[in-house]
Protein backbone atom coordinates (compact mmCIF):
# COMPACT_ATOMS: atom_id res chain seq x y z
CA UNK A 1 0.00 0.00 0.00
CA UNK A 2 1.78 3.20 -0.82
CA UNK A 3 0.65 6.09 1.19
CA UNK A 4 1.61 9.77 0.48
CA UNK A 5 4.56 11.67 2.22
CA UNK A 6 2.23 14.41 3.16
CA UNK A 7 0.18 11.73 5.37
CA UNK A 8 3.72 9.73 6.45
CA UNK A 9 5.11 13.33 7.48
CA UNK A 10 2.00 14.35 9.17
CA UNK A 11 1.94 11.42 11.13
CA UNK A 12 4.92 11.58 12.39
CA UNK A 13 4.39 15.02 13.40
CA UNK A 14 1.17 14.22 15.56
CA UNK A 15 2.83 11.21 17.06
CA UNK A 16 5.76 13.60 18.54
CA UNK A 17 4.18 16.00 19.63
CA UNK A 18 1.87 13.48 21.49
CA UNK A 19 5.07 11.75 22.95
CA UNK A 20 6.49 15.16 23.89
CA UNK A 21 3.06 15.95 25.42
CA UNK A 22 2.98 12.46 27.43
CA UNK A 23 6.70 13.29 28.34
CA UNK A 24 6.08 16.60 29.93
CA UNK A 25 2.61 15.84 31.47
CA UNK A 26 4.76 13.42 34.32
CA UNK A 27 6.40 16.49 35.80
CA UNK A 28 3.28 17.71 36.92
CA UNK A 29 2.82 15.25 39.70
CA UNK A 30 5.89 16.18 41.49
CA UNK A 31 5.58 19.68 40.84
CA UNK A 32 2.23 19.33 42.50
CA UNK A 33 3.78 17.31 44.84
CA UNK A 34 6.44 20.14 45.78
CA UNK A 35 4.28 22.65 45.76
CA UNK A 36 1.93 20.95 48.34
CA UNK A 37 3.98 20.03 50.41
CA UNK A 38 5.80 23.36 50.50
CA UNK A 39 2.19 25.02 51.28
CA UNK A 40 1.03 23.08 53.80
CA UNK A 41 4.52 22.63 55.30
CA UNK A 42 6.06 26.20 55.36
CA UNK A 43 3.32 27.79 58.08
CA UNK A 44 4.43 24.79 60.75
CA UNK A 45 8.43 25.57 60.55
CA UNK A 46 9.12 27.76 63.19
CA UNK A 47 12.05 27.68 65.97
CA UNK A 48 9.53 25.40 68.36
CA UNK A 49 8.96 22.94 65.93
CA UNK A 50 12.72 22.51 65.20
CA UNK A 51 13.70 22.63 68.90
CA UNK A 52 10.71 20.76 70.82
CA UNK A 53 9.88 17.35 71.41
CA UNK A 54 6.66 16.64 70.33
CA UNK A 55 2.96 16.52 72.13
CA UNK A 56 0.93 13.64 72.68
CA UNK A 57 -0.99 12.57 70.18
CA UNK A 58 -4.02 15.04 69.18
CA UNK A 59 -3.07 18.10 71.11
CA UNK A 60 -1.15 20.84 69.38
CA UNK A 61 1.88 22.44 69.67
CA UNK A 62 5.60 20.41 69.88
CA UNK A 63 8.20 19.78 67.75
CA UNK A 64 10.64 16.72 66.15
CA UNK A 65 13.32 17.75 67.45
CA UNK A 66 13.88 13.82 68.63
CA UNK A 67 13.02 12.88 64.70
CA UNK A 68 15.47 15.46 63.27
CA UNK A 69 18.60 14.34 65.62
CA UNK A 70 17.21 10.26 65.54
CA UNK A 71 17.61 10.64 61.49
CA UNK A 72 20.65 12.29 62.10
CA UNK A 73 21.61 9.74 64.14
CA UNK A 74 20.82 6.85 62.27
CA UNK A 75 21.61 7.98 58.96
CA UNK A 76 25.38 8.66 60.46
CA UNK A 77 26.11 4.78 61.93
CA UNK A 78 24.99 3.90 58.82
CA UNK A 79 26.78 5.56 56.75
CA UNK A 80 29.89 5.05 58.89
CA UNK A 81 29.32 1.41 58.27
CA UNK A 82 29.01 1.50 54.75
CA UNK A 83 30.54 3.88 53.19
CA UNK A 84 33.94 1.99 54.22
CA UNK A 85 32.89 -1.48 53.12
CA UNK A 86 31.40 -0.06 50.25
CA UNK A 87 34.60 1.43 48.91
CA UNK A 88 36.53 -1.48 49.55
CA UNK A 89 34.21 -3.76 47.52
CA UNK A 90 34.10 -1.79 44.97
CA UNK A 91 37.61 -0.79 44.56
CA UNK A 92 37.97 -4.80 44.84
CA UNK A 93 35.71 -5.42 41.94
CA UNK A 94 37.28 -2.67 39.63
CA UNK A 95 40.52 -4.56 40.18
CA UNK A 96 39.30 -7.88 39.72
CA UNK A 97 37.32 -8.17 36.55
CA UNK A 98 37.33 -11.41 35.55
CA UNK A 99 38.09 -13.41 38.93
CA UNK A 100 35.41 -16.05 40.28
CA UNK A 101 34.99 -13.99 43.61
CA UNK A 102 34.29 -10.80 41.57
CA UNK A 103 31.54 -12.71 39.36
CA UNK A 104 29.70 -13.80 42.52
CA UNK A 105 30.10 -10.25 44.39
CA UNK A 106 28.88 -8.42 41.46
CA UNK A 107 25.95 -10.85 41.65
CA UNK A 108 25.33 -10.41 45.08
CA UNK A 109 25.38 -6.80 44.59
CA UNK A 110 22.77 -6.85 41.74
CA UNK A 111 20.62 -9.09 44.00
CA UNK A 112 20.63 -7.05 47.02
CA UNK A 113 20.20 -3.80 44.77
CA UNK A 114 17.10 -4.90 43.89
CA UNK A 115 15.74 -6.25 47.80
CA UNK A 116 12.75 -4.75 48.72
CA UNK A 117 13.56 -2.12 51.91
CA UNK A 118 10.74 -4.33 53.94
CA UNK A 119 12.80 -7.72 53.67
CA UNK A 120 15.94 -5.98 55.21
CA UNK A 121 13.86 -4.95 58.20
CA UNK A 122 12.97 -8.11 58.53
CA UNK A 123 16.33 -9.04 58.02
CA UNK A 124 17.91 -6.56 60.36
CA UNK A 125 15.12 -7.53 63.07
CA UNK A 126 16.28 -10.89 63.39
CA UNK A 127 20.00 -10.11 63.38
CA UNK A 128 20.24 -7.25 65.76
CA UNK A 129 16.89 -6.64 67.47
CA UNK A 130 15.82 -10.20 68.39
CA UNK A 131 19.06 -11.30 70.38
CA UNK A 132 19.42 -7.72 72.03
CA UNK A 133 15.90 -8.03 73.31
CA UNK A 134 14.73 -4.64 72.09
CA UNK A 135 14.77 -1.86 68.98
CA UNK A 136 17.17 -0.20 68.69
CA UNK A 137 18.10 2.69 66.44
CA UNK A 138 21.39 0.31 65.99
CA UNK A 139 19.62 -2.29 64.54
CA UNK A 140 18.11 0.29 61.91
CA UNK A 141 20.93 1.81 60.88
CA UNK A 142 22.39 -1.78 59.68
CA UNK A 143 19.13 -2.39 57.46
CA UNK A 144 20.14 1.11 56.17
CA UNK A 145 23.85 0.59 55.80
CA UNK A 146 22.76 -3.26 53.46
CA UNK A 147 20.53 -0.40 51.62
CA UNK A 148 23.27 1.71 50.86
CA UNK A 149 25.63 -0.74 49.98
CA UNK A 150 25.23 -1.60 46.27
CA UNK A 151 24.86 2.13 45.79
CA UNK A 152 28.42 2.85 46.94
CA UNK A 153 29.78 -0.15 45.39
CA UNK A 154 28.31 0.68 42.01
CA UNK A 155 29.66 4.09 41.82
CA UNK A 156 33.15 3.53 43.21
CA UNK A 157 33.60 0.30 40.42
CA UNK A 158 32.58 2.76 37.60
CA UNK A 159 34.10 5.35 38.13
CA UNK A 160 37.70 3.75 39.50
CA UNK A 161 37.18 1.50 35.98
CA UNK A 162 37.52 4.67 34.25
CA UNK A 163 40.96 5.76 35.66
CA UNK A 164 43.53 4.76 33.11
CA UNK A 165 46.19 1.91 33.82
CA UNK A 166 49.06 3.74 32.78
CA UNK A 167 48.07 6.13 36.31
CA UNK A 168 48.82 2.79 37.95
CA UNK A 169 51.76 1.51 35.49
CA UNK A 170 53.71 4.86 36.52
CA UNK A 171 53.47 4.06 40.27
CA UNK A 172 54.29 0.63 40.03
CA UNK A 173 57.21 1.79 37.97
CA UNK A 174 58.64 4.15 40.93
CA UNK A 175 58.41 1.34 43.46
CA UNK A 176 54.95 2.08 45.06
CA UNK A 177 53.45 -1.20 46.85
CA UNK A 178 49.76 -1.76 45.68
CA UNK A 179 47.92 -0.24 48.69
CA UNK A 180 49.71 2.65 48.05
CA UNK A 181 49.18 3.00 44.56
CA UNK A 182 45.20 1.94 45.29
CA UNK A 183 45.00 4.04 47.56
CA UNK A 184 47.23 7.44 46.52
CA UNK A 185 46.81 7.40 42.98
CA UNK A 186 43.44 5.62 42.19
CA UNK A 187 41.49 6.24 44.82
CA UNK A 188 42.05 10.50 44.71
CA UNK A 189 41.64 10.28 41.01
CA UNK A 190 37.65 9.06 41.40
CA UNK A 191 37.07 10.82 44.47
CA UNK A 192 34.57 12.88 42.69
CA UNK A 193 32.68 9.64 41.77
CA UNK A 194 32.86 8.02 45.03
CA UNK A 195 31.33 11.43 46.73
CA UNK A 196 28.54 11.32 44.95
CA UNK A 197 27.76 7.96 44.80
CA UNK A 198 28.27 8.06 48.44
CA UNK A 199 25.88 11.46 48.55
CA UNK A 200 23.06 9.70 46.72
CA UNK A 201 23.41 6.77 48.59
CA UNK A 202 22.51 8.73 51.67
CA UNK A 203 20.08 10.64 49.97
CA UNK A 204 18.31 7.39 48.78
CA UNK A 205 18.52 6.15 52.50
CA UNK A 206 17.18 9.92 54.54
CA UNK A 207 13.61 8.68 53.13
CA UNK A 208 13.30 5.14 53.80
CA UNK A 209 10.40 4.14 56.30
CA UNK A 210 10.18 0.38 55.66
CA UNK A 211 13.29 -0.71 57.20
CA UNK A 212 13.17 1.40 60.43
CA UNK A 213 9.18 0.09 61.05
CA UNK A 214 10.54 -3.36 63.34
CA UNK A 215 14.59 -1.97 64.17
CA UNK A 216 14.37 1.52 65.12
CA UNK A 217 10.67 2.07 65.88
CA UNK A 218 10.21 5.47 67.11
CA UNK A 219 9.74 7.07 70.82
CA UNK A 220 8.22 10.57 71.56
CA UNK A 221 11.17 11.94 73.89
CA UNK A 222 15.00 13.07 72.86
CA UNK A 223 17.73 10.07 73.01
CA UNK A 224 21.10 9.80 71.43
CA UNK A 225 21.49 6.12 72.72
CA UNK A 226 21.88 4.08 70.10
CA UNK A 227 21.14 0.67 71.69
CA UNK A 228 17.35 1.97 72.23
CA UNK A 229 14.06 3.06 69.94
CA UNK A 230 14.92 6.29 68.03
CA UNK A 231 12.44 8.17 66.57
CA UNK A 232 13.22 8.85 62.69
CA UNK A 233 11.29 11.94 60.41
CA UNK A 234 10.69 9.57 57.74
CA UNK A 235 8.71 7.52 60.24
CA UNK A 236 7.43 10.27 62.41
CA UNK A 237 5.95 11.07 58.82
CA UNK A 238 4.31 7.84 58.39
CA UNK A 239 2.84 7.64 62.04
CA UNK A 240 1.59 11.08 62.42
CA UNK A 241 -0.07 10.88 58.86
CA UNK A 242 -2.22 7.57 59.79
CA UNK A 243 -3.68 9.44 62.55
CA UNK A 244 -7.04 10.64 62.47
CA UNK A 245 -6.03 14.34 63.49
CA UNK A 246 -5.92 17.85 61.63
CA UNK A 247 -2.77 18.35 64.28
CA UNK A 248 -1.23 15.49 63.48
CA UNK A 249 -1.22 16.07 59.69
CA UNK A 250 -0.03 19.66 60.37
CA UNK A 251 3.12 18.05 62.30
CA UNK A 252 3.77 15.66 59.20
CA UNK A 253 3.45 18.21 56.86
CA UNK A 254 6.26 19.92 58.57
CA UNK A 255 8.43 16.94 58.77
CA UNK A 256 7.68 16.00 55.40
CA UNK A 257 8.67 19.74 54.13
CA UNK A 258 12.12 19.31 55.50
CA UNK A 259 12.76 16.04 54.51
CA UNK A 260 11.83 16.18 51.00
CA UNK A 261 14.32 19.18 51.29
CA UNK A 262 16.91 17.53 52.55
CA UNK A 263 16.80 14.76 50.32
CA UNK A 264 16.09 16.80 46.81
CA UNK A 265 19.21 19.16 47.95
CA UNK A 266 21.18 15.94 48.35
CA UNK A 267 20.66 15.05 44.68
CA UNK A 268 21.10 18.18 43.62
CA UNK A 269 24.48 18.17 45.35
CA UNK A 270 25.00 14.85 43.60
CA UNK A 271 24.41 16.20 40.19
CA UNK A 272 26.65 19.41 40.32
CA UNK A 273 29.35 16.87 41.70
CA UNK A 274 28.70 14.64 38.49
CA UNK A 275 28.48 17.37 36.46
CA UNK A 276 31.28 19.62 37.74
CA UNK A 277 34.22 16.58 37.30
CA UNK A 278 32.36 15.42 34.63
CA UNK A 279 31.68 11.60 36.05
CA UNK A 280 29.26 9.07 35.08
CA UNK A 281 27.05 7.17 37.40
CA UNK B 1 78.50 1.81 60.12
CA UNK B 2 75.82 4.14 59.47
CA UNK B 3 75.12 2.34 55.68
CA UNK B 4 74.22 -0.47 56.97
CA UNK B 5 72.01 1.34 60.04
CA UNK B 6 70.35 3.09 56.84
CA UNK B 7 70.22 -0.17 54.99
CA UNK B 8 68.87 -2.35 57.24
CA UNK B 9 65.93 0.47 58.33
CA UNK B 10 65.26 0.29 54.71
CA UNK B 11 65.19 -3.56 54.24
CA UNK B 12 62.47 -3.09 57.72
CA UNK B 13 60.71 -0.23 55.81
CA UNK B 14 59.82 -2.16 52.85
CA UNK B 15 59.36 -5.27 54.64
CA UNK B 16 56.54 -3.28 56.49
CA UNK B 17 55.14 -2.39 52.99
CA UNK B 18 55.19 -6.02 51.81
CA UNK B 19 53.27 -6.72 54.98
CA UNK B 20 50.78 -3.81 54.56
CA UNK B 21 50.34 -4.78 50.71
CA UNK B 22 49.55 -8.27 51.74
CA UNK B 23 46.91 -7.31 54.17
CA UNK B 24 45.24 -4.71 51.74
CA UNK B 25 44.56 -7.67 49.24
CA UNK B 26 43.26 -9.98 52.59
CA UNK B 27 41.43 -6.61 52.83
CA UNK B 28 39.53 -6.24 49.75
CA UNK B 29 39.17 -9.87 49.26
CA UNK B 30 37.59 -10.56 52.48
CA UNK B 31 35.35 -7.52 52.00
CA UNK B 32 34.25 -8.94 48.36
CA UNK B 33 33.42 -12.81 50.44
CA UNK B 34 31.75 -10.22 52.95
CA UNK B 35 28.53 -8.95 50.17
CA UNK B 36 28.05 -12.63 48.87
CA UNK B 37 28.16 -13.77 52.84
CA UNK B 38 25.53 -11.20 53.68
CA UNK B 39 22.93 -11.87 50.52
CA UNK B 40 23.01 -15.59 51.39
CA UNK B 41 22.85 -14.59 55.14
CA UNK B 42 19.54 -12.83 54.11
CA UNK B 43 18.24 -15.90 52.50
CA UNK B 44 18.97 -18.14 54.66
CA UNK B 45 17.50 -15.81 57.58
CA UNK B 46 14.38 -15.76 55.80
CA UNK B 47 14.20 -19.41 55.04
CA UNK B 48 15.25 -20.49 58.61
CA UNK B 49 12.10 -18.03 59.88
CA UNK B 50 9.86 -19.17 57.43
CA UNK B 51 10.30 -23.12 58.21
CA UNK B 52 7.41 -23.39 60.99
CA UNK B 53 4.86 -21.58 58.45
CA UNK B 54 5.94 -23.72 55.43
CA UNK B 55 5.84 -27.08 57.76
CA UNK B 56 2.78 -26.46 59.29
CA UNK B 57 0.69 -24.66 56.35
CA UNK B 58 2.71 -26.38 53.61
CA UNK B 59 2.25 -25.37 49.89
CA UNK B 60 -1.66 -24.31 50.32
CA UNK B 61 -0.87 -21.87 52.61
CA UNK B 62 -0.27 -19.85 48.64
CA UNK B 63 -3.09 -20.26 47.58
CA UNK B 64 -5.45 -20.28 51.01
CA UNK B 65 -7.99 -17.11 50.58
CA UNK B 66 -8.50 -16.71 54.42
CA UNK B 67 -6.36 -14.60 56.21
CA UNK B 68 -7.55 -14.72 60.00
CA UNK B 69 -4.36 -14.90 62.28
CA UNK B 70 -7.22 -15.15 65.35
CA UNK B 71 -8.24 -18.78 64.27
CA UNK B 72 -4.69 -19.74 63.03
CA UNK B 73 -6.14 -19.99 59.34
CA UNK B 74 -3.38 -18.32 56.91
CA UNK B 75 -3.95 -17.88 53.39
CA UNK B 76 -1.67 -15.56 51.19
CA UNK B 77 -4.00 -15.62 48.10
CA UNK B 78 -5.47 -11.91 48.92
CA UNK B 79 -2.00 -10.56 49.03
CA UNK B 80 -0.36 -12.25 46.41
CA UNK B 81 -3.10 -11.16 44.39
CA UNK B 82 -2.91 -7.67 45.61
CA UNK B 83 0.74 -7.50 44.80
CA UNK B 84 0.60 -9.16 41.35
CA UNK B 85 -2.57 -6.35 40.52
CA UNK B 86 -1.37 -3.20 41.82
CA UNK B 87 2.04 -3.98 40.30
CA UNK B 88 0.62 -4.69 36.81
CA UNK B 89 -1.86 -1.87 36.85
CA UNK B 90 0.41 0.21 37.57
CA UNK B 91 3.29 -0.53 35.18
CA UNK B 92 0.50 -0.55 32.03
CA UNK B 93 0.09 2.97 33.10
CA UNK B 94 3.36 3.82 33.24
CA UNK B 95 4.92 2.27 30.42
CA UNK B 96 3.77 5.14 27.80
CA UNK B 97 5.02 7.95 29.79
CA UNK B 98 7.96 6.29 30.28
CA UNK B 99 8.61 5.21 26.47
CA UNK B 100 7.45 9.02 26.28
CA UNK B 101 10.14 10.18 28.44
CA UNK B 102 12.72 7.69 26.75
CA UNK B 103 11.97 8.62 23.08
CA UNK B 104 12.35 12.16 23.44
CA UNK B 105 15.16 12.41 25.55
CA UNK B 106 16.66 9.79 23.92
CA UNK B 107 16.04 10.92 20.13
CA UNK B 108 13.88 13.79 19.63
CA UNK B 109 16.22 16.13 21.64
CA UNK B 110 19.02 14.76 23.53
CA UNK B 111 20.74 18.41 24.71
CA UNK B 112 19.23 21.42 25.42
CA UNK B 113 17.33 23.17 27.99
CA UNK B 114 13.83 21.79 28.22
CA UNK B 115 15.36 17.92 27.85
CA UNK B 116 17.78 19.08 30.97
CA UNK B 117 15.12 19.98 32.95
CA UNK B 118 12.73 16.87 31.86
CA UNK B 119 15.45 14.67 32.58
CA UNK B 120 16.60 16.17 35.99
CA UNK B 121 13.06 16.14 37.05
CA UNK B 122 12.27 12.71 35.96
CA UNK B 123 15.53 11.94 38.24
CA UNK B 124 13.92 13.63 41.35
CA UNK B 125 10.93 11.75 40.90
CA UNK B 126 12.86 8.58 41.81
CA UNK B 127 14.47 10.65 44.81
CA UNK B 128 11.34 11.60 46.52
CA UNK B 129 11.06 8.95 49.63
CA UNK B 130 8.04 6.63 49.56
CA UNK B 131 6.17 7.90 52.84
CA UNK B 132 6.19 11.42 51.23
CA UNK B 133 4.23 10.09 48.48
CA UNK B 134 1.95 7.99 50.49
CA UNK B 135 1.33 11.01 52.35
CA UNK B 136 0.49 13.26 49.85
CA UNK B 137 -1.64 9.97 48.22
CA UNK B 138 -3.46 9.76 51.61
CA UNK B 139 -4.33 13.49 52.03
CA UNK B 140 -5.10 14.36 48.35
CA UNK B 141 -6.12 11.63 46.53
CA UNK B 142 -8.03 9.00 48.12
CA UNK B 143 -10.37 12.01 48.51
CA UNK B 144 -10.65 12.82 44.87
CA UNK B 145 -10.50 8.86 43.76
CA UNK B 146 -13.54 8.79 46.17
CA UNK B 147 -15.74 12.04 44.01
CA UNK B 148 -14.71 9.87 40.92
CA UNK B 149 -15.76 6.54 42.32
CA UNK B 150 -18.96 8.09 43.39
CA UNK B 151 -19.27 9.53 39.81
CA UNK B 152 -18.69 6.10 38.04
CA UNK B 153 -21.22 4.48 40.73
CA UNK B 154 -18.62 2.39 42.85
CA UNK B 155 -18.25 2.25 46.37
CA UNK B 156 -16.75 4.93 47.01
CA UNK B 157 -13.97 3.76 49.28
CA UNK B 158 -11.19 6.14 48.11
CA UNK B 159 -8.59 4.00 49.82
CA UNK B 160 -7.63 0.76 47.03
CA UNK B 161 -5.91 -1.53 44.47
CA UNK B 162 -6.58 1.33 41.81
CA UNK B 163 -5.19 4.57 43.89
CA UNK B 164 -2.34 2.37 45.07
CA UNK B 165 -1.26 1.51 41.47
CA UNK B 166 -1.24 5.41 40.03
CA UNK B 167 0.60 6.37 43.08
CA UNK B 168 3.40 3.41 41.76
CA UNK B 169 2.83 4.48 38.08
CA UNK B 170 4.43 7.83 39.30
CA UNK B 171 7.01 6.54 41.51
CA UNK B 172 8.38 4.22 38.73
CA UNK B 173 8.54 5.62 35.74
CA UNK B 174 11.96 6.78 36.55
CA UNK B 175 13.27 3.59 36.17
CA UNK B 176 12.45 2.32 32.77
CA UNK B 177 12.70 5.85 31.66
CA UNK B 178 16.39 6.55 32.64
CA UNK B 179 17.01 3.11 30.87
CA UNK B 180 15.20 3.75 27.98
CA UNK B 181 17.09 6.88 27.56
CA UNK B 182 20.60 4.57 27.60
CA UNK B 183 19.46 2.34 25.17
CA UNK B 184 18.28 4.90 22.89
CA UNK B 185 20.91 6.53 22.93
CA UNK B 186 23.29 3.54 21.99
CA UNK B 187 21.54 3.06 18.72
CA UNK B 188 24.35 3.45 16.17
CA UNK B 189 23.79 6.46 14.19
CA UNK B 190 24.77 5.11 10.79
CA UNK B 191 21.39 3.04 11.06
CA UNK B 192 19.10 6.38 11.59
CA UNK B 193 21.13 7.79 9.11
CA UNK B 194 20.55 5.34 6.51
CA UNK B 195 17.19 5.39 7.21
CA UNK B 196 16.63 8.77 6.79
CA UNK B 197 18.80 9.04 3.87
CA UNK B 198 16.02 6.68 2.35
CA UNK B 199 13.39 8.95 2.78
CA UNK B 200 11.98 7.63 6.11
CA UNK B 201 10.10 10.04 8.52
CA UNK B 202 11.14 10.76 11.94
CA UNK B 203 8.55 8.50 13.45
CA UNK B 204 9.19 5.94 10.62
CA UNK B 205 12.77 6.04 12.08
CA UNK B 206 11.51 4.97 15.72
CA UNK B 207 9.56 2.46 14.73
CA UNK B 208 11.76 0.57 12.10
CA UNK B 209 14.91 1.13 13.38
CA UNK B 210 14.88 2.34 17.09
CA UNK B 211 12.20 -0.06 18.36
CA UNK B 212 13.99 -3.38 16.68
CA UNK B 213 17.44 -2.45 18.25
CA UNK B 214 16.36 -1.36 21.85
CA UNK B 215 12.99 -3.94 22.51
CA UNK B 216 15.30 -6.39 25.00
CA UNK B 217 16.69 -3.54 26.83
CA UNK B 218 13.29 -1.62 26.96
CA UNK B 219 11.78 -4.65 28.03
CA UNK B 220 14.82 -4.90 31.04
CA UNK B 221 13.79 -1.76 32.04
CA UNK B 222 10.35 -2.56 32.34
CA UNK B 223 11.34 -5.57 34.49
CA UNK B 224 13.16 -3.95 36.99
CA UNK B 225 10.25 -1.02 37.41
CA UNK B 226 8.38 -4.48 38.06
CA UNK B 227 10.52 -5.23 40.81
CA UNK B 228 10.24 -1.88 42.29
CA UNK B 229 6.28 -2.32 42.30
CA UNK B 230 6.61 -5.89 43.91
CA UNK B 231 8.44 -4.55 46.89
CA UNK B 232 7.23 -0.98 47.04
CA UNK B 233 5.72 -0.61 51.06
CA UNK B 234 4.91 2.72 52.59
CA UNK B 235 3.46 4.18 49.87
CA UNK B 236 1.26 1.52 48.79
CA UNK B 237 0.36 0.54 52.38
CA UNK B 238 -0.69 4.01 53.38
CA UNK B 239 -3.71 4.47 50.58
CA UNK B 240 -4.72 0.95 49.93
CA UNK B 241 -7.07 0.55 52.42
CA UNK B 242 -5.27 -2.96 54.26
CA UNK B 243 -7.91 -5.34 54.29
CA UNK B 244 -7.37 -9.25 54.04
CA UNK B 245 -10.15 -10.21 51.17
CA UNK B 246 -9.68 -10.36 47.82
CA UNK B 247 -10.25 -6.84 46.08
CA UNK B 248 -13.29 -7.38 44.04
CA UNK B 249 -12.79 -4.73 41.58
CA UNK B 250 -9.98 -2.69 41.00
CA UNK B 251 -11.72 0.20 43.63
CA UNK B 252 -12.05 -1.89 46.06
CA UNK B 253 -9.82 -1.59 49.00
CA UNK B 254 -6.52 -4.43 48.95
CA UNK B 255 -3.60 -5.38 50.39
CA UNK B 256 0.21 -6.23 49.10
CA UNK B 257 2.43 -9.09 50.58
CA UNK B 258 4.75 -5.83 51.68
CA UNK B 259 2.16 -3.72 53.41
CA UNK B 260 0.93 -6.96 55.12
CA UNK B 261 4.06 -7.51 56.62
CA UNK B 262 5.07 -3.94 57.34
CA UNK B 263 1.29 -3.96 59.31
CA UNK B 264 1.15 -6.97 61.33
CA UNK B 265 4.92 -8.01 61.59
CA UNK B 266 5.07 -5.66 65.37
CA UNK B 267 1.53 -7.50 66.09
CA UNK B 268 2.22 -10.88 65.38
CA UNK B 269 2.44 -12.90 68.87
CA UNK B 270 2.91 -16.75 67.69
CA UNK B 271 5.41 -18.10 65.72
CA UNK B 272 3.01 -19.10 63.17
CA UNK B 273 1.51 -16.09 62.09
CA UNK B 274 5.07 -14.38 62.64
CA UNK B 275 6.60 -16.97 60.14
CA UNK B 276 3.62 -16.90 57.31
CA UNK B 277 4.69 -13.07 57.21
CA UNK B 278 8.29 -14.07 56.75
CA UNK B 279 7.41 -16.62 54.38
CA UNK B 280 5.94 -13.79 52.47
CA UNK B 281 8.84 -11.81 52.58
CA UNK B 282 10.47 -15.02 51.45
CA UNK B 283 8.35 -15.44 48.24
CA UNK B 284 9.01 -11.11 47.69
CA UNK B 285 12.18 -11.83 47.70
CA UNK B 286 12.74 -14.90 45.56
CA UNK B 287 10.83 -12.79 43.19
CA UNK B 288 12.31 -9.87 43.16
CA UNK B 289 15.90 -11.27 42.82
CA UNK B 290 14.93 -13.58 39.90
CA UNK B 291 13.26 -10.25 38.19
CA UNK B 292 16.18 -8.14 38.76
CA UNK B 293 18.90 -10.47 37.62
CA UNK B 294 17.03 -11.51 34.55
CA UNK B 295 16.71 -7.45 33.87
CA UNK B 296 20.38 -6.89 34.52
CA UNK B 297 21.74 -9.95 32.67
CA UNK B 298 19.40 -8.49 29.60
CA UNK B 299 21.16 -5.19 29.96
CA UNK B 300 24.80 -6.71 30.10
CA UNK B 301 24.02 -8.60 27.33
CA UNK B 302 22.99 -5.68 25.05
CA UNK B 303 25.34 -3.16 26.32
CA UNK B 304 28.20 -5.45 25.47
CA UNK B 305 26.95 -5.59 21.81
Amino acid sequence: MKTSVKYRVAKSKIIQVFTIFLAFVITLPLLFIIIYIFKEGISKINWAFLTQVPHPMGESGGGIVNALVGSLIIVLVASIIAIPIGIMAGIYLSENTKSRLSYFSRLAVDVLQGVPSIVIGIVAYFWIVKPLGTPSSFSGSIALAIMMLPIIIRSTEETLKLIPTSLKEAGYALGMPYHRVILRIVVPCGISGILSGVILSIARIAGETAPLLFTAFGNNWLSANITKPMESLPHLIYTYATQPYDVSHEMAWGAALILLFTVLLLNIITKLITKRWNVQL
Amino acid sequence: MAETVTKSKKERRSKNQIRMEILFRGTLINIAQLIVVLVLGIAVTLVIHSMPSIESLGLKYLWGKTWDPVNNVYGALPFLLGTLITSFIALIISIPFSFAIAVYLGEYKPTGLLSNFLKNTVELIAAVPSVIYGFWGLIVLVPIMRNIEMKIGVLPYGYGVFTASLILAVMIIPYAAALGREMIRLVPASLKEGAYSLGATRFEVIRNVIWPYTKSGLFAGILLSLGRALGETMAVTMVIGNTTIIPKNIFSPGNTMASVIANEFTEADHTVYLSALIELGLVLFLVTVIINVIGKRIIKRFTNE
